[in-house]
C-alpha cells in the first residue's frame, strides 16, 4: 500500500539511533532554576513574585498578559533568589525568575484533581489556559487559543502530531511508547472541548513500535492511527493536514480554515495532567543528543533547568562543542552558551563538535532549482532570497515570501550552501515592517 | 500612390495642428525659478532634504513650502546659488559628515558567535542582536557601504566601516540603514571624535574590546571644555574643539581619533584635510 504523505520535502538522515532506544529518565533538580517570563508565542507573562518569596511547585509566578498569552508557574518548591534579566534561548537577556529549590518538590495546595467528564467545555478551556499549556512540538503557541476557533469555522477533525520529523529528536517517540494512556486521555479531553469525534494520530513509519503500540491502545477509543511516509517537514501543521486528510490550508490561512485542529502528542499528554491531576506545565520530555554528548538520553526535565546541567546528566560533553542547538537541527535555535535554561518549547538539545559541521563557504546560486523542488509550500526560495539580498521587498512579497514556514529544506539541499531561509526571513521581516508602517 | 501620400500626409497635418493647439491650451506653467534651482542642485536624488528627489525639493523651495538650506550634499555653494535665484539672503548650514563611532574591528573586538549567514547587518542583528559582543559596535557586514549613493564608505579587511570625509555629503542614508545606530552625524569642521558607541561599564568593555571608551574621564580631566562623559561614554563637545586633540595621547584605550592625522586602522583613506569642502560660513 502506498503510504500517505505530502508533496515536496526531503528525507535527511534521521540520526535517531543515538537515543531512540533509551527509556525516559527523570532529570534531578539542579542548584537553581531559571524560569523566563517569555516561553510562548504572544505577550510575555507579567512576573508577580519578588526576591525572597517562598514558592511551591505549580504556583503562578507570572500572570498571562492578554488572550494570546499563558501564565508561568514555579517548576518546583523553593525560594525566589532573583528576578532579573537572564540569557534566554532567544539569544538576549530577558526577564526571568530564578528559584533555588528546597528539595521538597512540594505541589501548591490550590491544585485540585478534576474529572473531565463532569466539567463543561469552558471550564476545560480555562483549566488548559491556567495550566500554561502551549504547543509542545517547539512552536509554543498557546493551546487555548487554538481550541477557541471563531464561531463561523466548523472543526471536524483533530490531528495529533506524532510525526517528530526533525532528525535526532526522539522525545515524542518515547512518550508514545511509554505513556500512551496520557496521550489518549488528552485526546479525549480535546475531542470534548472541540465537540468532535474524529481524531487521527499521524506517525511516520520509522517508529514502527510506536505505531503498533498506539494502534493497539487506541482501538477502544475510536482514534485512528495513520502511518506516514518518512519525509521532512511532515510535522509542520499544514503538511501534516495535507498528508493525513488530503486537505490544503489556503495561503495565509490557518488549519481551522479547512476544519482541522492540530496538536502535538506531548501537548495532549500535558493537557491530561492539567485537567485530570490539576498540574500545570512544569516539566517536559526532551532529547539530549548529538555527537558532542557522551551518552545521549531522553530526559524528563524540569522547566528552567540550565542546559549545562542537562548535558552533565548525559555524561557531559564529548569534546569541545562548536554548535549547540535547542530543538531540532532543521528548525532549532543555535544557542550562545550552555547557561540558558530549558523552556516549555525545548524538545531537544543537540551538541555538535567542529568536525561534525559542514565546512563549505557559500557560493553563487547555480540555478539548479533543487530548493524549488523540495519546498513544501511550492515557493521559489532562490528567487525570494535574491530579492531579499537586493532589499526588493515588494517583489519578495509578490513571490509569497510570507507563506514560507522556515522549515529549512531549501538551505539543507542547496549545493551552493546559500543561507536561503535566513534571506527569506529577512524579507518577511521587511514585509511585516512595511505593513506596520502603512 | 498619390492617394496614400495625401491621406497619410493629411492625417499628419491634422494631428500636428491638434497637438500644437493642445500644447498652447493645456500648457503647464512651470515656475522658471524651479527649473533654475533644479539646475544648481547636485541631482543625486539622495533624499537628505526629506523629499524623494531633487525635483521635488526644487519645486518645494520655489513655492516656499520648504527651507532653502536643506541640501547637505550641495553644501554652502548650492545654498548660496539657491538664495541668489530666490533673491534672499543665504542662511548657510553647518556642513555635516557621518562618522562610524567604532574602531572595534575583528582584531580588536570579540564576537559572541561565528556568523555564517547573509552578509547584511540588519539580517545579522536579528540573530541574538548580532554577532558582535559589544551591543553598539559596527557589525562590519557592509549594509552602509551598499546604501551610500556617493561611494564614500569602505569596509576594511577586518570588517570595520570607515567613511571618507571628503566624499561624504551628509545625506544620512547610512544612518538610516545601520541597525546599531553606530553612524553619527558630526560637524565637518571637527576632526577629533570619540569613536565608541557602547555605554557599558569599563570593566565589561575591556572584556570584549581593546579600543572602546571605558568612561574613565581622563579626556575630560585633560581638556575639560572639549569633552562630556555621559553614562560611561565620552563625547567630544563640538562647540569647543580647539584643544580637543590634546587628550588623544592621554586616552588609555586610544578610542579618540583625530581624522586629520589619519583614519582608523585598516582604512585606505589618506588623512583628512580641514576643512575639506564647502567651507563653513
Amino acid at each position: 500500500m502506498k503510504l500517505k504523505s505530502f508533496s515536496g520535502g526531503l528525507h535527511p538522515p534521521d540520526s535517531k539511533e543515538y537515543s531512540a532506544h533509551k527509556p525516559i529518565e527523570r532529570c534531578p533538580l539542579p542548584e537553581e532554576l531559571i524560569i523566563p517570563a517569555a516561553q510562548h508565542i504572544g505577550a510575555p507573562a507579567d512576573i508577580c513574585v519578588a526576591v525572597g518569596d517562598q514558592v511551591k511547585k505549580g504556583q503562578v509566578i507570572a500572570n498571562a498578559n492578554g488572550f494570546v498569552s499563558v501564565p508561568i508557574h514555579a517548576s518546583t518548591s523553593g525560594e525566589v533568589i532573583a528576578v532579573e534579566p537572564r540569557l534566554h534561548p532567544m539569544g538576549r537577556e530577558l526577564p526571568a525568575v530564578v528559584i533555588k529549590p528546597d528539595g521538597l518538590d512540594q505541589w501548591h495546595e490550590s491544585l485540585r484533581q478534576n474529572d473531565p467528564e463532569q466539567l463543561d467545555v469552558d471550564s476545560l478551556k480555562n483549566l488548559i489556559r491556567d495550566a500554561g499549556i502551549v504547543g509542545m512540538g517547539g512552536a509554543t503557541f498557546p493551546t487555548h487559543v487554538k481550541l477557541s476557533p471563531p464561531e463561523e469555522k466548523t472543526i471536524d477533525t483533530l490531528i495529533l502530531n506524532g510525526v517528530e520529523c526533525e532528525p535526532f529528536l526522539t522525545a515524542d517517540h518515547r512518550l508514545m511508547l511509554e505513556e500512551s494512556e496520557r496521550i489518549i486521555d488528552g485526546i479525549n479531553i480535546l475531542r470534548k472541548v472541540l465537540g468532535i469525534d474524529q481524531a487521527i494520530i499521524g506517525i511516520e513509519v520509522n517508529k514502527p513500535d510506536a505505531i503498533e503500540k498506539l494502534t493497539r491502545d487506541c482501538a477502544a477509543h475510536n482514534i485512528q492511527v495513520q502511518p506516514l511516509k518518512v519525509r521532512y517537514p511532515q510535522g509542520a501543521e499544514k503538511q501534516l493536514i495535507n498528508a493525513c486528510t488530503g486537505r490544503q490550508v489556503p495561503s495565509g490561512g490557518l488549519p481551522m480554515d479547512c476544519g482541522v485542529v492540530v496538536q502535538n502528542v506531548g501537548t495532549a499528554a500535558a493537557i491530561s495532567d492539567a485537567v485530570r491531576l490539576g498540574r500545570p506545565l512544569v516539566e517536559r520530555i526532551a532529547t539530549i543528543t548529538g555527537p558532542g554528548i557522551v551518552e545521549p538520553k531522553n530526559l524528563r526535565i524540569t522547566i528552567g533547568t540550565p542546559l549545562q546541567y542537562l548535558v552533565d546528566q548525559c555524561g557531559g560533553l564529548n569534546g569541545e562543542p562548536a554548535k549547540i542547538i535547542m530543538g531540532g537541527p532543521m528548525m532549532g535555535q543555535t544557542q550562545l552558551s550552555l547557561d540558558v535554561p530549558a523552556i516549555r518549547g525545548t524538545s531537544g538539545v543537540l551538541v555538535f563538535r567542529e568536525e561534525d559541521l559542514p565546512k563549505m563557504p557559500a557560493g553563487p546560486c547555480i540555478r539548479c532549482g533543487r530548493c524549488i523542488g523540495v519546498c513544501p509550500i511550492h515557493l521559489q526560495p532562490t528567487t525570494i532570497a535574491a530579492y531579499a539580498r537586493l532589499e526588493m521587498i515588494d517583489a519578495a512579497e509578490n513571490y509569497n515570501a510570507l507563506d514560507c514556514i522556515e522549515c529549512g529544506c531549501c538551505t539543507y539541499i542547496c549545493p551552493a550552501t546559500l543561507p536561503l531561509v535566513q534571506s527569506i526571513r529577512h524579507a518577511k521581516g521587511g514585509i511585516m515592517a512595511k505593513r506596520r508602517k502603512i | 500612390m498619390l492617394a496614400a501620400v495625401l491621406s497619410i500626409g493629411g492625417i499628419g497635418l491634422v494631428a500636428a495642428a491638434t497637438l500644437g493647439l493642445a500644447a498652447k491650451k493645456f500648457a503647464v506653467e512651470v515656475d522658471p525659478r524651479e527649473l533654475a534651482i533644479l539646475e544648481v542642485l547636485p541631482g543625486v536624488n539622495c533624499g537628505a532634504c526629506g523629499l524623494p528627489g531633487c525635483s521635488g525639493y526644487a519645486k518645494g523651495v520655489a513655492e516656499g513650502t520648504i527651507a532653502p538650506n536643506l541640501c547637505t550634499p550641495g553644501g554652502s555653494e548650492t545654498v548660496e546659488a539657491i538664495a541668489d535665484i530666490l533673491g534672499i539672503e543665504a542662511i548657510t548650514i553647518e556642513p555635516q559628515v557621518a562618522i562610524v563611532a567604532c574602531q572595534g574591528d575583528n582584531r580588536k573586538a570579540t564576537n559572541k558567535y561565528r556568523y555564517l549567514g547573509l552578509q547584511d547587518c540588519n539580517a545579522a542583528q536579528k540573530l541574538a542582536d548580532g554577532p558582535k559582543t559589544c551591543p553598539g559596535g559596527c557589525l562590519g557586514l557592509g549594509s552602509c557601504e551598499r546604501a551610500c549613493p556617493f561611494g564614500a564608505i569602505e569596509m576594511t579587511a577586518e570588517n570595520l566601516a570607515v567613511i571618507n570625509r571628503e566624499k561624504c555629503t551628509g545625506c544620512e542614508k547610512c544612518v538610516a540603514v545601520c541597525p546599531r545606530q553606530v553612524i553619527k552625524m558630526v560637524p565637518l569642521k571637527a576632526t577629533v571624535h570619540v569613536l565608541c558607541n557602547s555605554h557599558d561599564k569599563g570593566a565589561l568593555i575591556r572584556k570584549y574590546c581593546q579600543i572602546g571608551c571605558i568612561g574613565c574621564h581622563i579626556c575630560k580631566k585633560t581638556v575639560p571644555e572639549a569633552y562630556v562623559v555621559e553614562n560611561f561614554l565620552a563625547f567630544a563637545d563640538y562647540e569647543h574643539i580647539e584643544n580637543a586633540a590634546a587628550a588623544i595621547e592621554k586616552c588609555p584605550t586610544k578610542c579618540i581619533r583625530d581624522f586629520s592625522t589619519g583614519y582608523p586602522e585598516g582604512s585606505s583613506f589618506p588623512p583628512a584635510t580641514v576643512p575639506v569642502k564647502h567651507p563653513a560660513a
